[in-house]
């Protein structure tokens, strides 16, 4: 087996064995401009435990980090905490390379693992259930929906270790392991689009695990999560959960996200003069054009945000598709507490306007009035009137800041 | 007897088919579910349920 890929110390028994995706840029339609890491951990106790695997081309990766510190086929146990196919990709490959004794997962897990690769042996484990290594424990966390129903976690208590999962993981792929030794805005940054994109739609159960983690009054000194760097300073655990809380509550904001697309230009001038309007009124707009701005990104700034305006032409008795795609996307997201408005301009019917407004009814989305329809090209009247928009968003979003 | 759908992952609780993993006969009217009855496909409570249209 080659050498070139090592297994990196973490603790005393642990080692990270994952591997870095440096070209990945589309993660399921998220943009994943700085790629991922697909994190899996070697725990070097009296039995042998590999926990999580990596994405199915990566598994020569994994087996290698392995190989470096032990004979793969030494691991005892092997823990799927979630059954994704970017940590189980490999798993069948590697459950025949390694001949484990016992391979095991959440109740949903193994159901979910069988459903993916017919695999029939996975043992599930009840939630707070106990797995002997010897001098370490591996104590097993349900909980379900954080990300998917089979999700659990896998705590040690001698190093006060959880292994998170996808909780507190981010899209980036660094050589680098830890948190502490990268900067605190590229972390915020794809912490933040991370929750924003895959999260966000689950902030009931997040805050329910968030809950039964602090009341269990467990220690952490180390967050191992599956994708990104690892969290080990007390300072910067304490920062993420808050983000985690704080993302969760999602209290209005006077940030005000306007994301439109244009045909001849029209909406795009509605969508310059509401921006105006937004910060004359008092509001922080971020306009974001939807040819230059990936729905992926326009999910993490409204994460964060108290307004969403959006834009559109009509199109052959439609919102036009580029509108669709990120209005469809941020409805699946289910982001809380917004205020907003929908504007655009047609030729001879306003279908796309109404199409917007009324999805943006159907995302909860405490709206001013019925949408600003303009037609053809924007007159100054038009233009004040897409102003005076902005302005009335920006009112709104003041009341709703005021009430918290 | 109405249909209620799971906010958090979809799933539908039909009283006509009830839970029988989760021990509900089929039958069951949603409000007589248990308290502590758990969507079993996530785990949401029943407050996390709503009626569907």
């Amino acid at each position: 087996m080659n050498d070139t890929f090592r297994a990196q110390q973490i603790t005393d028994s642990v080692y990270w064995v994952g591997a870095i995706d440096w070209g990945l840029r589309d993660f399921h339609g998220y943009a994943t401009s700085r790629g991922t890491t697909y994190n899996a951990y070697l725990v070097l106790a009296d039995k042998i435990a590999l926990i999580d695997a990596v994405k199915a081309p990566f598994k020569n990766e994994l087996l290698a980090r392995i190989a470096s510190v032990i004979d793969p086929q030494r691991i005892d146990v092997i823990v799927s905490n979630h059954s994704e196919m970017d940590h189980s990709g490999c798993l069948p490959e590697v459950i025949a390379a390694v001949e484990p004794e016992r391979v095991v997962a959440s109740k949903a897990g193994a159901e979910t693992l069988r459903q993916h690769f017919d695999l029939t042996s996975i043992e599930a484990v009840e939630d707070g259930a106990v797995l002997d290594l010897g001098n370490r424990t591996l104590q097993f966390v349900e909980t379900k929906m954080v990300h998917w129903p089979d999700s659990m976690l896998t705590y040690m208590p001698e190093e006060k270790l959880l292994f998170s999962q996808d909780a507190f993981g981010m899209h980036l792929a660094t050589i680098e392991l830890f948190v502490d030794n990268l900067p605190r805005e590229l972390l915020e940054a794809e912490a933040a689009k991370y929750f924003a994109n895959i999260l966000m739609p689950l902030v009931g159960p997040i805050s329910k695990a968030l809950a039964k983690v602090q009341q269990s009054g467990i220690a952490l000194d180390i967050v191992a999560p599956d994708h990104g760097p690892i969290w080990r300073r007390a300072e910067d655990i304490a920062w993420i959960i808050g983000k985690y809380v704080e993302w969760c509550a999602q209290k209005p904001t006077m940030k005000a996200v306007v994301t439109y697309d244009t045909m001849w230009g029209s909406t795009e001038r509605l969508a310059r003069a509401i921006g105006e309007g937004l910060k004359a009124g008092g509001a922080d707009p971020r306009v974001m054009p939807l040819r230059g701005s990936h729905r992926s990104d326009v999910a993490t700034e409204v994460l964060g945000a108290g307004a969403l305006v959006v834009g559109s032409p009509t199109l052959n008795m439609n919102m036009f598709p580029t509108v669709a795609d990120v209005l469809t996307y941020l409805k699946g997201l289910k982001p809380q507490n917004l205020v907003g408005a929908a504007f655009g301009s047609y030729g001879w019917a306003p279908a796309g306007v109404r199409h917007v407004h009324e999805t943006l009814a159907a995302m909860k989305v405490d709206l001013v009035d019925d949408g600003l329809a303009v037609k053809y090209v924007p007159t100054d009247e038009n233009l004040k009137a897409a102003h005076a928009l902005g302005v009335a968003v920006a009112g709104k979003l003041k009341a709703a800041c005021a009430r918290g | 007897m109405k249909t209620y759908v799971c906010d958090v992952c979809g799933y539908v609780y039909d009283p006509e088919v009830g839970d029988p993993e989760g021990g509900i006969e089929p039958g069951t009217r949603f409000a007589d579910l248990p308290d502590d009855w758990v969507c079993p496909e996530c785990g949401a409570g029943k407050d996390e349920f709503s009626p569907e249209e």
